[in-house]
């Protein structure tokens, strides 16, 4: 089986593009502009600069300045402000510049955007989507390269997604500007130029759905944003080994979305989930938890995380060694079959 | 200051009265269990509220605080439902889910309330944000206390509503004290300093006087209504009661008597009372007596929340995150 794992070049049409992530989710968010004028862009250089990463480029000179704000250094004040937009109407997009940047702003996360909507029964809505560019592979240090989704997935009231390809990322901003419900909205940043094709006259995959993205039998790798990419490259060796392997890309961490990942542990029998974020109390372990819950008599292995270290982002020489990568995670494989 | 005309002094008078009496029947609930969480009272500060709100139109929006039952019952919220709130029950204007700590009354123009100190400001610059772009002419107060000006994220808020000249009025209630400790122990400089500081006009004001802190707050609601930006005042006053009412039980002492006594020689009650003729204090008396009556019966006698209802509204979109059980 020759997988290609996410078939995305589907379309021979003339809208098909070759666009990267970092693309996807400025188009994404230009077309979100377009269809809607409550939509409003906001952070720390998004405008004039067009953001760190590039990602908000030409927007405000596409939109203005009043649909495009170049806001102070403030991520309180960031977040804040767009909990009293959402309150009048406007569907806030908040950039945070970087993943360790995001804990000023965390207080107006968890005590404002999350509960208002709860305490208000509903007569208030918070449709605010925070952009956090997440995760190492970048050269960086710890504030730079860290991976803060679980808080935020822990926290009831907000919704958490994770992109891992330019056609997700096309789509998945814009479905996540439409929902009624704030979104945290993680961008694998190491992975921000990695191409594929998009045709945006496809319909697009529901927002809060996993998908498996490539078949097999052996065994099921779970990951989600740029550790999807890394799994579907361990598929990839291991059938030359002769070994078949699903994978399943999250896509959606809260909620989850595990319905994909149960049918798949009852066929395989055996679970890697892969993360950069540290093991303890993460994603990985409420996927591990749910699934010997769900699938307990079919599980042939103990489900295994493979992870960052349970420390800080470690000194850029050595984030090779902390985040998961091929190895790691068919060494995984190997200790799941041989259980 | 020009006098105010005696319907409007009559007016404060009764806010002012309405809002004692409301705090007293509410720690008489407290003691009787009714209100579990307890209150942060406002007894001693309620010139504060009644100033300001009186300076509002009702379209204009407040955010308050966790000691806010005086800026609810001053903006026009239901008295009943405010209480409800307060004491847990489905007939509170939150259902229940903001209690007596951070309740909204949209109706009432009472948009939030923030039990973590200090985050309305830059809440406040947002809602303002949208009423300029409208050009609406809505007017946003953010209501704090002193503990709010040792915050960050207060400042940031005073920032951004000064870098955009936002319609946003902020109102500090210094009550001399953040939960126990001294405002001279906390706050270096001074509180109008921090408004100044973002070229935000600031005035200290006596916060004791309701109609003082009128003319200030009208002054400053005319600036924002006009486009002119943010503005900050200092409200000088006190509580006479504790933090909370857990000081019923947990006799603190970090203040003394004579200091409480010598702020209740300057009662806010008492000073408007004094402009309002004995017959309409007494009929304005009688008639809040036989409404909080009502308001208490209606909040006692109303229904506690169900169980089975601790998850609606969490999503919009109607999705959850968890199972809905406990131990899902």
């Amino acid at each position: 089986m020759a997988a290609p794992a996410i078939d995305h070049a589907m379309s021979t049409a003339s809208q098909t593009q070759t666009i990267t992530i970092a693309k996807g989710i400025n188009q994404g968010l230009r077309a979100a502009m377009e269809a809607d004028p409550k939509v409003i862009v906001m952070g720390e250089d998004v405008g004039k600069l067009g953001g760190v990463f590039r990602v908000t480029d030409g927007l405000q000179k596409d939109f203005g300045e009043q649909r495009v704000l170049d806001t102070p250094l403030a991520e309180s004040g960031i977040i804040g402000t767009a909990v009293g937009l959402a309150i009048r109407g406007y569907r806030p997009v908040c950039e945070i510049q970087f993943d360790g940047f995001i804990f000023p702003g965390f207080d107006q996360i968890v005590s404002q955007v999350a509960k208002l909507h709860y305490r208000t029964q509903g007569r208030i809505k918070m449709p605010i989507v925070i952009r956090v560019p997440f995760g190492g592979g970048i050269g960086a240090v710890e504030h730079h390269s860290e991976s803060p989704e679980s808080l935020f997935a822990h926290t009831a009231g907000l919704k958490v997604v994770s992109c891992s390809n330019p056609v997700d990322a096309y789509w998945m901003i814009q479905q996540a500007i439409q929902c009624d419900d704030p979104v945290l909205f993680f961008e694998p940043k190491g992975r921000y130029h990695e191409k594929a094709q998009l045709d945006p006259t496809q319909t697009p995959y529901p927002l809060f759905r996993s998908r498996v993205v490539r078949t097999g039998s052996k065994a099921t790798l779970v990951a989600y944003g740029p550790k999807v990419r890394t799994c579907l490259d361990a598929a990839a060796a291991a059938e030359e080994d002769g070994l078949d392997l699903e994978v399943i890309d999250l896509r959606t961490l809260s909620p989850l979305d595990l319905a994909p990942v149960f049918d798949s542990v009852r066929r395989t029998g055996r679970l890697v989930v892969v993360s950069e974020a540290a093991s303890e109390s993460s994603i990985a372990s409420e996927v591990a938890a749910r699934v010997q819950q769900e699938c307990f008599y079919s599980l042939e292995a103990p489900v295994l995380r493979v992870t960052g270290f349970d420390s800080p982002y470690p000194p850029s020489k050595l984030e090779e060694e902390f985040l998961p990568d091929l190895d790691r995670v068919l060494h995984a494989v190997d200790r799941s079959l041989a259980w | 200051m020009t006098e105010p005309a005696q319907t409007l002094r009559d007016s404060l008078y009764r806010t002012i009265r309405l809002i004692r009496r409301f705090e007293e029947r509410s720690i008489d609930l407290v003691k009787a269990g009714e209100i579990g969480s307890g209150i942060h009272p406002c007894i001693g500060q309620e010139a504060v509220a009644t100033g300001v709100c009186a300076a509002l139109d009702p379209d204009d929006i407040i955010l308050s605080s966790h000691r806010g039952h005086g800026h609810l019952l001053a903006k026009g919220s239901d008295p009943g439902r405010v209480l409800a709130e307060m004491a847990g029950r489905v007939t509170g204007i939150d259902k229940a889910r903001g209690g007596s700590f951070h309740p909204s009354d949209l109706s009432a123009g009472v948009y939030n309330a923030t039990g973590t100190v200090g985050h309305g400001a830059a809440i406040a610059a947002g809602i303002a944000w949208a009423s300029a772009k409208a050009g609406d002419g809505k007017v946003i107060v953010s209501f704090f206390g002193d503990g709010a000006v040792s915050q960050g994220a207060l400042l940031e808020g005073f920032n951004l509503a000064a870098l955009w000249q936002l319609p946003v009025v902020y109102v500090c209630e210094n009550n001399g004290y953040a939960t126990t400790l001294p405002v001279e122990t906390a706050v270096a400089g001074t509180i109008t300093g921090r408004g100044e500081a973002f070229g935000i006009p600031s005035r200290s004001v006596d916060g004791q006087d309701p109609e003082v802190v009128l003319a200030a707050a009208a002054e400053a609601v005319a600036r924002a209504r006009s486009g002119g930006g943010p503005s900050l005042i200092e409200c000088r006053t006190y509580r006479y009661h504790g933090h909370h009412t857990f000081e019923l039980k947990a006799r603190l002492k970090y203040r003394d008597e004579t200091e409480i006594a010598a702020w209740r020689e300057r009662d806010p009650m008492d000073i408007q009372a004094a402009r309002v003729d004995a017959g309409t204090r007494e009929r304005i008396d009688a008639e809040i007596e036989e409404l909080l009556d009502d308001v208490v019966r209606f909040a006692v006698d109303s229904p506690r929340p169900d169980a089975v209802d601790a998850q609606d509204y969490q999503y919009a979109t109607g999705l959850r995150t968890r199972a809905g059980v406990a131990d899902a």
